[in-house]
């Protein structure tokens, strides 16, 4: 075939449904109602004007079939994107999340016919709060920026109660992510950024210059999202606890610090999770996620609810649903994402506490391997032992942006770090390799990132027009934002 | 190097790696990699369960899903905001590809296109649905889409005041005042009667159908709020949108709801899918990801996310929304239920929900001691009153292997909110009707 008729096969085959569609298909059978004829409503009621796709189940298999395979994930590519841990995502997961009993139980049934989902949440509430070293836990929140908002809604319904309600100041290092800022100010805070060290840790004089009676606290990422266990993290803790705030802790890269360290000891009163980040979860191109919060007792009756108590009483009729006495309300309408509960669950069940050990040690022993290997090519703005995942900067001397190293990554199979974050490192790659990847796949990951510098240094311009193999090339941006077009339109 | 306890499934390193690894990074042991954790905090007792095989978890884990009593293998008539529908056996296959199971935000659009695609497609089909000019790529659920448009509504006219109508979903109405309270946003509840609204109000918020399935008079409700330079949100069911007028014919600024109906796994609660759609001259105040076409360098057409100078990676403190990590993968699944379905099978599925529920409201209005306490227009739910507490019925009908409706006692008197689909049989309905009639007596 010629180039234009493959460009032309490519563009069939991207048809959207409602190109696709034929009047008189349909991909779904359904039965004759077998209830004798009721009355329908009155037709001013009704429309008439719905349009949707007309289409046979073949082809809907064909046409998302073909758009999977546009897709990297984990199950076909290296994916190293720092912070969001894309590790290999056990499918025994999904088994378990599908087992009837658990996919067609309704949130709203009674407790006594919901005993077994009630017990899994309630050992995984014990599962995390073991992990993080807190008191308490609600596992309602629905994504990591949901528990963010949950965690620090609850940071002020504390400082309400202590009568501090005036403290509305919340500060945040300028390695955040960009959740942490825009979660502060939904609760109702005032952010203030506070700067990093020469070391890449919080900087404690700043810290302090702020510490007076607004403080309302601190959200902090530990290890943070340069990749680095905070040394002052302890002092920080002691600082905002002294001026009588409090500390919210991001556990976005949690995957790290498994049974290595408790947040809670380190003086943590409000820590998430990402369940789709930690425990195995997929990412599923976007969500589903889980955002579980874990606090102390002090905060415990803040938590959103309802959360899962064991009571003494009959067998079958344990486990029981309550609102925490002094809650913030519901962030969503139920139990969270049960069934991303389930995922998780099914995996620390499968690893158990030994398990969460080797999860720790292999991810930071490979993101150090990285950092070892990858030197020479790159700038490393702090260069100390790092944890989950190492941040260094795209060496300018060769002409190549970190947007051009990661679009030339893509054409030769594997996913890019994330770039340009975070924003206190100038051209950032961030790569995180997670503990499911072999020494392996990190070598080739290696000797790619060596090939794209030599392709850099023979020929300035080549990475610029990077990617060329991959289903498009660099895509116009400017004009999908300037020229919306956000659904098809006949 | 004493590290190496435990032969995980997921960890490929073996000790000769480790070594060499090790070696490279000039460590002497994995121990050292830690350093930076003071000591005395370093390796706590960790108190989780040892490891299970995969034979040995399955085992448990079918233990604690059996101990459920499931709608999988009782009829039930259960609704509220989360429906029984019939889906598909080909969608969990094509959701569960690896390829949409195990890729993240799409950031680096050239090896996201079937991500971006996807989405795209459920932009157009929710937006069509419910005859909306755009939708968002999805939100977590219903409530917190709900409770996002209440947000949004006060940054389009710049005001703080929140009516909500009492008929809406309470967990719903929970949420957006959750979401409401730390922004000094006052939430006030209304009457869906009520013809006056407090001064400064941003927007109305109504539910279709409401949360006791009937049909309100959302012309009235939509002229109210627009009089008063205040916006109408609705949270829609969607699939009575395949039957009844959607949203946008009654002039919805803002029109949410639960994409779970669309064939979505009950599943406890979620992971769901909140759909969130607009007027098109609000977008750039919408929460969110979005999607948008556009071509490459080449021509081609392509899909990306834009209009991101709204969202937190980029605005920080002065996003629209904290959003991130939303729910992708659902809206995947519902957007391919909606194609199968199709114009002609979403409506069916509509009326059939329509014509047993209405069946199933006639038989139980004939019981003696049951009511039907509203009149109007209902979809697939209604409230019934027994003459017992609902609590006492609804463990009758369990014994006879029955889901019974919720308990809404709290706001009308022994009500009990029954809900029929198109999976609930006509034969299921006269059990129904049967065991209400022994549970009224007994």
């Amino acid at each position: 075939m010629t180039q234009q008729q493959l460009t032309q096969e490519a563009h069939e085959r991207r048809r959207v449904l409602m190109e696709r569609s034929r009047p008189g298909r349909t991909g779904a059978a359904l039965p004759a109602s077998d209830v004798p004829q009721q009355l329908m409503p009155d037709a001013s009621l009704l429309r008439n004007d719905l349009e949707l796709p007309e289409v046979t189940e073949g082809e809907v298999v064909r046409y998302f079939t073909h758009l999977s395979q546009l897709n990297f994930s984990v199950d076909t590519n290296f994916y190293p994107l720092g912070s969001c841990t894309m590790k290999y995502n056990p499918r025994v997961n999904e088994a378990m999340a599908a087992l009837p009993g658990f996919a067609t139980a309704h949130p709203q049934q009674p407790e006594r016919q919901m005993q077994g989902s009630l017990e899994l949440i309630h050992r995984l509430q014990g599962y995390l709060t073991e992990v993080t070293g807190l008191a308490a836990v609600s596992l309602t929140p629905l994504a990591g920026a949901h528990g963010e908002l949950a965690g620090v809604l609850t940071i002020r319904a504390a400082l309400e109660a202590r009568g501090q309600g005036q403290r509305r100041k919340m500060l945040i290092p300028d390695t955040a992510h960009g959740t942490n800022p825009a979660s502060a100010a939904m609760a109702g805070f005032d952010v203030v950024s506070v700067p990093s060290d020469a070391n890449g840790n919080i900087s404690i004089d700043a810290l302090r210059a702020e510490a007076d009676d607004g403080l309302a606290g601190v959200m902090f990422t530990q290890p943070t999202t340069l990749g680095l266990f905070d040394r002052n993290a302890i002092e920080m803790c002691r600082i905002v606890h002294d001026a009588g705030g409090l500390v919210y802790g991001d556990g976005a890269n949690m995957n790290a610090l498994l049974g290595r360290v408790k947040l809670g000891d380190l003086g943590f009163d409000v820590v998430h999770m990402n369940l789709h980040k930690t425990f195995s979860t997929p990412h599923g191109g976007g969500g589903p996620g889980s955002g579980p919060i874990c606090v102390t007792d002090e905060l415990a009756p803040y938590l959103p609810g309802p959360v899962v108590v064991k009571r003494d009483g009959g067998a079958g009729n344990e486990y029981a649903s309550e609102m925490p006495e002094r809650t913030i309300g519901r962030m969503g309408g139920y139990q969270g994402n049960f069934g991303v509960l389930v995922r998780a669950f099914t995996y620390i069940t499968l690893l158990g506490g030994e398990g969460m050990l080797n999860i720790s040690a292999n991810a930071v022993l490979n993101a150090n391997y990285l950092l070892a290997r990858l030197r020479p090519l790159f700038e490393l703005p702090f260069d100390r032992l790092v944890m989950h995942e190492v941040v260094f900067s795209a060496k300018k001397r060769q002409g190549a942006s970190a947007l051009d190293v990661s679009k030339r990554l893509l054409d030769l199979g594997f996913h890019a770090p994330t770039m340009y974050f975070p924003l206190v490192v100038a051209e950032a790659l961030m790569i995180e390799p997670t503990e499911t990847e072999s020494k392996e796949t990190l070598d080739a990951f290696i000797e790619t990132l060596e090939q794209i510098d030599a392709e850099a240094a023979a020929d300035g311009d080549f990475l610029h027009g990077a990617p060329y193999n991959t289903p498009v090339s660099r895509l116009d941006e400017a004009r999908a934002a300037r020229q919306p077009q956000l659904r098809w339109r006949g | 190097m004493a590290e190496s306890p435990f032969a995980s499934p997921y960890i490929p390193n073996t000790d000769d790696d480790r070594r060499a690894m090790l070696a490279a990074v000039g460590a002497a042991s994995i121990e050292e990699l830690f350093e930076d954790i003071p000591a005395q905090f370093r390796h706590p007792e960790l108190r989780l369960p040892a490891p299970l095989s995969e034979m040995e978890l399955r085992a448990e884990m079918t233990r604690l899903a059996e101990a459920n009593f499931s709608a999988g293998n009782h009829p039930s008539f259960l609704g509220a905001g989360v429906y029984n529908h019939f889906c598909p056996a080909v969608v969990g296959p094509l959701v569960t590809r690896g390829e949409f199971l195990t890729s993240y935000t799409p950031y680096q659009p050239e090896v996201s296109q079937g991500t971006l695609q996807g989405t795209y497609e459920f932009q157009t089909l929710t937006a069509q649905l419910f005859g909306m000019e755009v939708s968002n790529a999805g939100m977590y659920d219903g409530a917190s889409s709900l409770a996002e448009a209440g947000l949004m509504a006060c940054r389009v006219t710049k005001r703080a005041r929140i009516a909500i109508v009492d008929t809406v979903n309470p967990h719903y109405a929970d949420a957006v005042r959750a979401y409401a309270r730390p922004q000094a946003i006052e939430v006030y509840e209304i009457a869906e009667s009520e013809t006056e609204l407090q001064a400064e109000t941003a927007c109305v918020i109504a539910q279709y159908p409401n949360f006791f399935g009937y049909v309100e008079d959302l012309q009235r409700l939509s002229g109210m709020a627009h009089a008063a330079g205040a916006l109408f949100c609705l949270s829609c069911d969607p699939t009575a949108m395949a039957m009844l007028k959607p949203p946008g014919a009654y002039g919805a600024d803002i029109a949410t709801g639960e994409g779970q109906a669309l064939g979505v796994p009950m599943s406890f609660g979620g992971p769901y899918v909140g759909i969130f759609t607009c007027r098109q001259e609000y977008v750039r105040q919408m929460p969110g990801r979005i999607v948008g076409r556009t071509v490459d360098t080449q021509g081609r057409t392509g899909y990306v996310l834009t209009l991101q100078p709204r969202e937190q990676h980029i605005r920080r403190e002065n996003a629209t929304s904290n959003i991130c990590t939303s729910t992708a993968l659902i809206g995947l699944w519902a957007a391919i239920y909606t194609a199968l379905m199709g114009k002609r099978g979403l409506r069916q599925v509509a009326e059939l929900c329509y014509q047993k529920a209405h069946y199933a409201a006639a038989r139980i209005a004939e019981i003696p001691g049951y009511g039907l306490p509203k009149s109007g227009t209902f979809f697939q739910e209604f409230v019934v009153t027994c003459p017992k507490p609902p609590t006492v019925i609804n463990v009758a009908l369990e014994a006879d292997g029955i889901i019974a409706g919720l308990d809404v006692s709290d706001a009308i008197p022994n009500g009990m909110l029954v809900c029929v689909t198109e999976v609930n049989t006509k034969e299921q309905i006269d059990n129904l009707v049967a065991a209400l009639e022994r549970a009224g007596q007994s």
